[in-house]
């Protein structure tokens, strides 16, 4: 028998073999048809690549060739959740560029009408936000709900989802008669079912054990990739347009900017941010209650409207606070009827790219319930 | 800060490299500056105190006939002034340097204006296209723009 | 529907229903279709809704499944681009016969807002697949999807099982067509 050889190991040999697997276009949990390249060792997640574009309509394109009233219509199919918020920052650049004032009574009606939508927009997020978790029940309950705000719209504007609703120098239409008991009755309903939604979802067990410390995003990474809206203030940053730099007259009601605390797990995390939309939902309820009590019923709504929409010779960026977060357009105008060019300062797509940076090392469940927690809309990173 | 101390700042330090200011009302006031210089520019305005643009807003392209335009929104947390930056490249040979490792959110940015636009950034380390499919040729925004025909034997127009 | 309505006049004894075979299987087949779950666009949106309690779209025997695989039918709900026509082929392909296809709204079923200038939209889904219903609509109301539905629940229950080539060749014929 020879003699014991003593066996050295390298362990780094003994790395098991990374694989690639691809989440999407078609996956339930990718929220529309992202497509996710992740590279996993083991079930940890090393790598993710977004593959974004597969619903890229050619939006710049279609404003260039149309007319500015025309534009709104595409605009709308932007963030397809959230339309009315979506109308407002571009139809604010083109009266800005044209200074036009628009009546008391559009401005009270906007306000409403766009955080109606916020609350909407909420609703879905936290429902499928759930729905990722495997709690189906929210979106049931969520999605009864937001059919109450969606008639309102709807009886405003006549459509159900996509409303271009918004008219350079007013609305399109007027408000109905029973309009203030419906806002009220709605909000009452939403102020009643979000404490079931709080105890149903948001601080249930297994919902923490998969939400808190997962995907935490520190503020000043935050701010370096460019997040906005629920993201950057789940992180703790109070930045908010409608406070920071309020537009319109925001000026004039009283709400706060909720911010992540950490209260569950760490500054940043998916709950946190989760946590910022529903009690968004709670101050957007107090903002509509005090804008329909001020807001004047007499008037006319289109009594702004300019003969033509032609803005004079300049550029100009405008932005307002979408649900998602910040939304800009820059507007270049060269005296025409059409415009010469509009980006889209797209509040998904940028929020979509920090994916990479925060999903890395977590598991590859948890992978699913960081993009959720982001609330992208493929409509509006795609454009 | 204002738009002209911001400037008077910039053109202290880098003076002929900014080129002008336009503010006339109802544009944004934007800076007009030299695009070779573009990023050593652009990390003064991140790392100066008084400055402080920690947060790029938004990269616009534009094509301006015969030359293309970008312009760069900055926006500081701290601060809470926001500035704009304008730098014009020829068509023929449109070459910007990056400022993916100053801001993250360039990364996407700039490769939306190449996909879009055209724009090289020079030293991005990704430099593909995004939204329209890797294999498609041309870059649609320009104004002088085809629709092609056929794309994977699909017919494109209607 | 026609062997539910029998069930009326029974054979004397009672639980016996005449009915052929094709019919037996055809209204089997329309009221338990499942659709792969598939949300494209906007529309996408709204057919979430018609999932949710208000319109309840289960009612119609339809269940969601994530695999092509298990899947009757297909609802193209959306925009097409050129980047994602290649996969919504690839997912067609893989499901299995029979398989019908619903195109909703005005995107899938010809490029809708986007016809002109959408130089990286496919004008219209049935550029690359065969489409059995078209929900013309930007969005559809819910109730214009289900009404799409029923359409292809009709659409399932009067198809020919048997000797299929045959009688569609008859009927060529009355039709004076001659397709070989
Ligand atoms: S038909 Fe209209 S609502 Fe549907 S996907 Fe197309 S644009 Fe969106």
């Amino acid at each position: 028998m020879g003699e014991k050889r003593k066996i050295e190991l390298d362990y780094s040999q003994l790395d098991s073999e990374r694989m690639r697997l691809n989440v999407g276009p078609q996956h339930p949990s990718t929220h529309g048809v992202l497509r996710l390249e992740v590279e996993l060792d083991g079930e940890i997640v090393t790598d993710v690549i977004p593959h974004v574009g597969y619903l890229h309509r050619c939006f710049e394109k279609h404003c260039e060739k149309m007319e500015y009233p025309m534009v709104t219509p595409y605009i709308d199919r932007l963030d397809y959740i959230s339309s009315m918020n979506n109308e407002w920052p571009f139809i604010m650049g083109v009266e800005q560029m044209m200074g036009i004032k628009v009546p008391e009574k559009v401005e009270y009606l906007r306000v409403i009408v766009s955080e109606l939508n916020r609350i909407a927009n909420h609703q879905i997020a936290i429902a499928t936000f759930g729905l990722d978790a495997g709690a189906f029940t929210p979106l049931l309950w969520l999605f009864r709900d937001r059919e109450m705000i969606l008639a309102i719209l709807e009886k405003l504007s006549g459509g159900r989802l996509l409303y271009n609703y918004f008219r350079v120098g007013g609305m399109a239409a007027d408000i109905y008669p029973t309009f203030k008991e419906d806002v009220l009755a709605a909000i009452s309903q939403v102020r009643k079912t979000n404490p079931e939604i709080l105890n149903l979802l948001l601080l249930n067990k297994i919902f923490i054990d998969r939400t808190a410390s997962v995907g935490i995003l520190p503020a000043d990474v935050a701010i370096n990739y460019g997040c906005t809206g629920p993201m950057l203030r789940g992180s703790g940053v109070p930045y908010d347009l409608r406070r920071t730099e309020p537009y319109s007259i925001y000026d004039r009601f009283d709400f706060e900017v909720q911010i992540g605390k950490g209260e569950v797990g760490t500054v940043g995390d998916c709950w946190d941010r989760n946590i910022v939309r529903y009690r968004e939902i709670e101050q957007s309820c107090n903002i509509i209650e005090q804008a329909i009590n001020q807001m004047p019923m007499e008037g006319d709504v289109k009594e702004a409207f300019p003969k033509k929409v032609r803005p004079p010779k300049g550029e100009i960026y405008c932005k307002a606070e979408n649900p998602k977060g910040e939304l800009g357009f820059y507007i270049v105008s060269d005296g025409k009827n059409n415009p010469e060019r509009v980006k889209c300062r797209s509040t998904s797509f940028v929020n979509l790219s920090v994916l990479p940076e925060i999903s890395k090392g977590y598991m590859f469940a948890d992978l699913i319930m960081i993009l959720g927690s982001i609330d992208i809309v493929l409509g509006e990173v795609d454009r | 800060m204002q738009a002209q101390e911001i400037f008077d700042k910039l053109k202290e330090k880098f003076n002929d490299d900014i080129l002008e200011l336009k503010a006339d009302a109802p544009s944004d006031p934007i800076i007009l500056i030299n695009g070779a210089e573009l990023f050593n520019i652009a990390q003064f305005m991140r790392d100066k105190e008084e400055l402080d643009f920690d947060y790029l807003v938004d990269l616009i392209s534009l094509d301006l006939g015969d030359n293309l335009g970008a312009i760069y929104i900055f926006y500081s947390m701290k601060h809470k002034h926001r500035i704009a930056l304008k730098a014009i490249v020829p068509k023929d040979n449109p070459i910007l340097p990056t400022l993916e490792n100053l801001w993250r959110t360039a990364d996407w940015l700039e490769r939306e204006a190449w996909d879009l636009m055209g724009i090289k950034f020079e030293g991005h380390h990704n430099l593909i296209r995004i939204l329209n499919p890797y294999d498609w040729e041309g870059h649609p925004l320009r104004k002088d723009y085809v629709t092609p025909e056929f794309y994977h034997g699909m017919k494109v127009p209607y | 529907m026609g062997l539910l309505n029998r069930l009326n006049e029974p054979f004397e004894g009672g639980g016996i229903v005449l009915g052929t075979v094709e019919d037996i299987l055809n209204w089997g087949r329309a009221k338990s279709d499942w659709y792969l779950q598939f949300g494209l666009a906007c529309c996408a949106i709204e057919f979430m809704a018609v999932n949710a309690p208000h319109f309840d779209f289960m009612r119609f025997g339809t269940i969601p499944r994530t695999s092509p695989r298990q899947a009757d039918f297909i609802i193209i709900s959306g925009t097409v681009t050129l980047k994602m026509a290649e996969r919504i082929k690839r997912l067609y392909e893989q499901m299995s016969e029979p398989k019908y296809v619903i195109s909703m709204g005005s995107c899938s079923n010809c490029g809708g807002p986007y016809w002109e200038h959408g130089y990286h939209v496919l004008k219209g889904v049935d550029r690359i697949i065969p489409v059995d219903v078209y929900v013309p609509g930007c969005p559809p109301r819910p109730e214009a999807l289900e009404e799409g539905m029923i359409l292809l629940q009709k659409k399932i229950r009067h198809e020919a099982i048997f000797n299929k080539r045959k009688r569609i060749a008859e009927e060529d014929k009355k039709l004076g067509l001659n397709i070989k």
